[in-house]
């Protein structure tokens, strides 16, 4: 009893602190249109690489300065933001989906399932995932749905691999067995007394994917693989900043930090919510 | 005679290298009656519970021998006739009770699933019966057991709770895989004397699979010595005790070890039983083999 309630509060401020900012940040990026106090898009060369307002020679309304082209760095972090979410949630989603459906099936019924499964993810673990990112993009064109069908068909098989070896563990506990002998189906089974063990770990992967997705969609928009030129993403603008470092250091130094928040809580959230999911551990 | 609760005609099984795991193993559970399996580790005790039950691993061949049900060959059955009529026939009581229950769901569904899902039992009926089942093995507070996750269960509470959940099908036959040897010595003596009590007040009948004699003296009528799968001698309890006929019960028997004494009473068993044994089943194989091709 003491060491769940001590468990607990090493996850209060972990969970608190990572999902405020996830929260925060995506409150940003959904009402962006409401909140951004300028136009992403909107270029002013009478304003450009204004400083942040901490700074000397700022102007009123563009706190976190602006770009070379006098775009506003705070509207453009949050309209990017809009982009990064979007991905985060749909390719981890599709890649969770497929993943973990394969996972569970290799792992709980073993034998030649598990066998073909797990040498496909085998094969598809062999290719660097960026650089078949890059080729993926590059073969179905850019595009929001291109960066995340990319990035599904890459890390799918990172839920896989995770959920196969859990269901392949729970498998061969004895309440499986006892299910077994009850008269239950093997997939009733599956789903109904292996999925549950695993679920914990699947949000926990779910979450630390959606980090990687944010991870990769900005390394796409660095090499301007991503979404077209125009809209703001926050790799988009890392790559901008990269030019102008040695004049404007900001335009680099936001958007990281930006990203790395980001990518942070997710992988905190993710293990604060295991823990919080997981009967055992709670 | 009625027909036996569980009979089984000289059951072999092999493993893939083409090793004989059980040798021609035969023995029957009369309705109502506890039939002990004894034997060292490895003599195949828990794969014969695993056969009944229909839970072998897949790597385990049954290449010849019955088992008969309640006087249905379980053979002759399609995989879904056996699997509905061991669940409805049969119960399991785990070695070890820490697995045995699935740690994320709470124990109260867990129990009445089965006889929700499996016998069509309404969930009311399910849920007093469960109930009536926890105030049997002696557990007092029903409404917070009922609301548990298992790791939030001592050992001994998980395996009244199986033991509960074994009983509450009103099977006709339990396998007790070595029901206590997970569990604290002093709450060994508690579950054994609940088990008993149980089978007495239900009249179901237990296959009991252990190593411990004692627990064998205590618990049943009748006993089958169980070495490297095949059945040495098979008694009724109280004549196995007062006069074992084989050599290898008899050094099981002395190598029993006695609270005065523990050192000395330990004697491991002796060279030319085992070389005996060793004869035993070399002869039995060949025969089989002979039989077999």
């Amino acid at each position: 009893m003491d060491e769940a309630r001590i468990a607990r509060r090493g996850v209060g401020p972990r969970l608190w602190l990572a999902g405020g900012w996830l929260l925060l940040a995506l409150l940003a990026a959904i009402f962006a249109p409401l909140i951004a106090p300028q136009d992403p898009l909107a270029q002013d060369l009478m304003l450009e690489r204004l400083p942040p307002f901490w700074l000397d020679g700022t102007e009123p309304g563009y706190w976190l300065g602006t770009d070379s082209l006098g775009r506003d760095l705070l509207s453009r972090l949050i309209f990017g933001g809009r982009i990064a979410f979007i991905v985060a949630f749909a390719a981890a989603l599709a890649a969770c989906l497929v993943g973990s459906a394969l996972g569970l099936i290799a792992g709980y019924f073993g034998g030649w399932a598990d066998r073909i499964i797990s040498r496909v993810v085998d094969i598809w673990m062999a290719f660097p995932p960026v650089l078949f990112a890059i080729l993926l993009v590059a073969v179905l064109g850019t595009g929001l749905s291109s960066v995340i069908i990319a990035i599904a068909v890459i890390d799918w098989t990172r839920f896989c691999r995770v959920i196969r070896a859990e269901a392949m563990g729970q498998s061969r506990m004895d309440y499986v067995e006892n299910a077994r002998i009850a008269g239950y189906g093997r997939i009733g089974i599956m789903l109904r007394e292996v999925l549950p063990n695993v679920v914990p770990s699947i949000v926990a992967l779910l979450s630390l994917e959606m980090g990687i997705a944010v991870i990769v969609e900005a390394i796409l928009s660095f090499v301007n693989l991503s979404i077209s030129t125009d809209d703001p993403t926050w790799g988009g603008i890392i790559a901008e900043g990269r030019l102008s470092i040695h004049q404007a250091w900001w335009v680099l130094v936001f958007p990281l930090i930006t990203l790395i928040l980001t990518v942070l809580s997710f992988s905190q959230f993710g293990e604060a919510l295991k823990a919080r999911f997981d009967p055992v551990l709670r | 005679m009625s027909a036996a609760c569980l009979d089984i005609r000289s059951l072999s099984a092999v493993l893939p290298n083409g090793q004989r795991v059980l040798r021609s193993v035969s023995l029957s559970v009369q309705p109502g009656e506890v039939r002990a399996l004894v034997g060292e580790s490895g003599a195949g005790k828990t794969m014969i519970g695993k056969a009944v039950l229909g839970v072998l691993p897949s790597s385990v061949r049954i290449v010849e021998g019955d088992m008969l049900l309640e006087g249905e060959d379980l053979g002759q059955l399609q995989p879904k006739a056996r699997r509905t009529l061991i669940g409805a026939r049969t119960a399991l009581i785990p070695q070890d009770p820490l697995t045995a229950l699935n740690p994320s769901r709470r124990i109260g569904p867990q129990m009445t699933d089965r006889l929700v899902r499996i016998l069509g039992w309404s969930g009311e009926r399910a849920d007093k019966r469960i109930r009536q089942l926890l105030d049997e093995v002696q557990i007092r507070d029903p409404e917070r057991v009922l609301k548990s996750y298992p790791h939030e269960l001592s050992g001994g509470m998980r395996q009244r709770v199986l033991i509960a959940a074994a009983f509450a099908a009103e099977p006709r036959l339990i396998v007790a895989d070595e029901p206590t040897t997970a569990l604290d010595v002093t709450v060994q003596k508690q579950i054994l004397r609940l088990i008993a009590q149980l089978q007495r007040d239900h009249g179901t009948a237990i296959l009991f699979v252990t190593h411990d004699l004692g627990v064998v003296a205590k618990i049943s009528q009748k006993v089958s010595v169980l070495y490297a799968g095949k059945v040495v001698e098979e008694a009724d309890t109280a004549d196995l005790f007062a006069a074992p006929q084989h050599p290898y019960t008899r050094a099981l028997m002395a190598a029993t070890p006695r609270y005065t004494d523990p050192l000395a009473s330990l004697k491991p068993v002796d060279e030319a039983v085992l070389a005996g044994l060793a004869a035993e089943i070399a002869t039995a194989d060949q025969a089989w083999r002979q039989r077999h091709g």
